[in-house]
């Protein structure tokens, strides 16, 4: 083993960058499935009018529907970018 | 009452036709009447991989249109007795698999057989979800790879909300795990996720470990289901699933890379 390789063995394993990566992906998506099929749309649309205010990247803004029995809440999440003008 | 099993995986190459020839043929070994069916129309394989391409007269699409009886288009296997194969059409679109048509199909299977085997082509799109949509359990093929442990979790979504159990509010598919191209070796090494990742990932029950093996291209080369190759790894981890899946207690094996020498091990890296 080289003296390079010492340093190299104390990275995080690719296998467990992997599994990271996959456990928030996945849970991500399967928040997803449950959702109702005009979430994307709604969620562009609301990026636009934001748009027009501030500028902001596509994935500053998420859109979740949280259903109980009785009630559904719609959360909105708008991360700003922190300088403003 | 016949068990219909979909053998599906969203991601394409991961091993649902190799799997679905030796869990039917292992099926059949042990004495059930089974039929192993290839759903991926337009690219039949199961026909080369069972060794009976060149008995092909009559296909699943034929029957479905009523072109073909059924009993015109099973072929018998030459090895074991109580197996058949149905084929896939080489010819037509995957939407000449119809709902109506697939279940009719199903249904006259099912009065004769003990397990129908569904081969499932790739994707999430018709031609996979006609293979899933009458099943009772699933053998959902998985590499321990990112993109295919993600792909498998879309389709156990599928099975959950577009599934004939589901929509009509019927116990649920029973999902099973069966993780392929294992390499224990890049596994100790930290480059591929263990299984231990992968079913806490996908959090279903697991059917098999079938670990990497040259075997399996050696099988398929003469069209061999790798079951039958008694003495492989592979083949044996086959075995072992069909036992499990028919409920019988089997300790998986071939998990751990084969032992090293005291330096390999002290350098390893
Ligand atoms: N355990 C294994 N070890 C080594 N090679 C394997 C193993 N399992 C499958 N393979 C190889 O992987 C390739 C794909 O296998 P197979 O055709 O069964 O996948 P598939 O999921 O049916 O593919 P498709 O999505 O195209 O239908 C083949 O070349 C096969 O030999
Ligand atoms: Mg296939």
């Amino acid at each position: 083993m080289s003296f390079f390789d010492y340093f190299k063995s104390k990275k995080k394993s690719t296998a467990s960058v992997a599994k990271e990566r996959l456990q928030i992906i996945v849970a991500h998506e399967r928040g997803m499935r449950d959702q109702p099929d005009y979430l994307p749309q709604l969620q562009q649309e609301l990026i636009a009018v934001i748009r027009k205010y501030v500028q902001i990247d596509d994935d500053m803004v998420q859109v979740e529907l949280d259903r109980n029995e009785d009630c559904s809440v719609l959360e909105l999440n708008v991360t700003l970018p922190e300088h403003q003008p | 009452m016949a068990k219909i099993i979909v053998v599906t995986s969203g991601k394409g190459g991961v091993g649902k036709t190799t799997t679905s020839a030796s869990i039917s043929t292992g099926l059949a070994r042990r004495g059930f009447k089974t039929v192993v069916i290839d759903f991926d129309v337009g690219l039949r394989n199961l026909d080369l991989i069972m060794n009976c391409e060149r008995r092909v007269v009559y296909d699943f699409v034929n029957v479905i249109q009523g072109e073909a009886s059924l009993n015109q288009a099973l072929i018998k296997d030459k090895r074991v007795e109580t197996l058949y194969i149905l084929p896939a059409s080489q010819t037509r679109e995957k939407e000449a698999l119809t709902q109506e048509g697939v279940e009719r199909v199903l249904n006259e299977l099912a009065e004769t057989f003990d397990y129908i085997v569904c081969d499932s082509p790739a994707g999430i799109e018709h031609g996979a979800q006609m293979a899933l949509y009458y099943a009772d359990e699933a053998i959902v093929v998985t590499n321990p790879e990112v993109s295919s442990v993600r792909d498998s979790d879309r389709i156990l979504g599928i099975l959950q909300s577009k599934s004939r159990r589901s929509e009509m509010g019927l116990d649920p598919v029973k999902e099973h795990l069966l993780l392929t191209r294992y390499n224990p070796d890049r596994v100790d090494r930290g480059e591929m996720l263990s299984v231990g990742d992968v079913e806490e990932i996908l959090a279903i029950p697991l059917l098999g470990v079938i670990p990497e093996s040259q075997i399996v291209l050696n099988a398929s080369n003469q069209g061999m289901p790798v079951i039958l190759e008694n003495d492989s790894d592979a083949g044996q981890a086959y075995e072992d699933a069909v036992g499990r899946l028919l409920g019988e207690e089997r300790e998986h094996r071939f998990l751990t890379a084969a032992k090293k020498g005291f330096f390999s091990r002290m350098f390893k890296g």
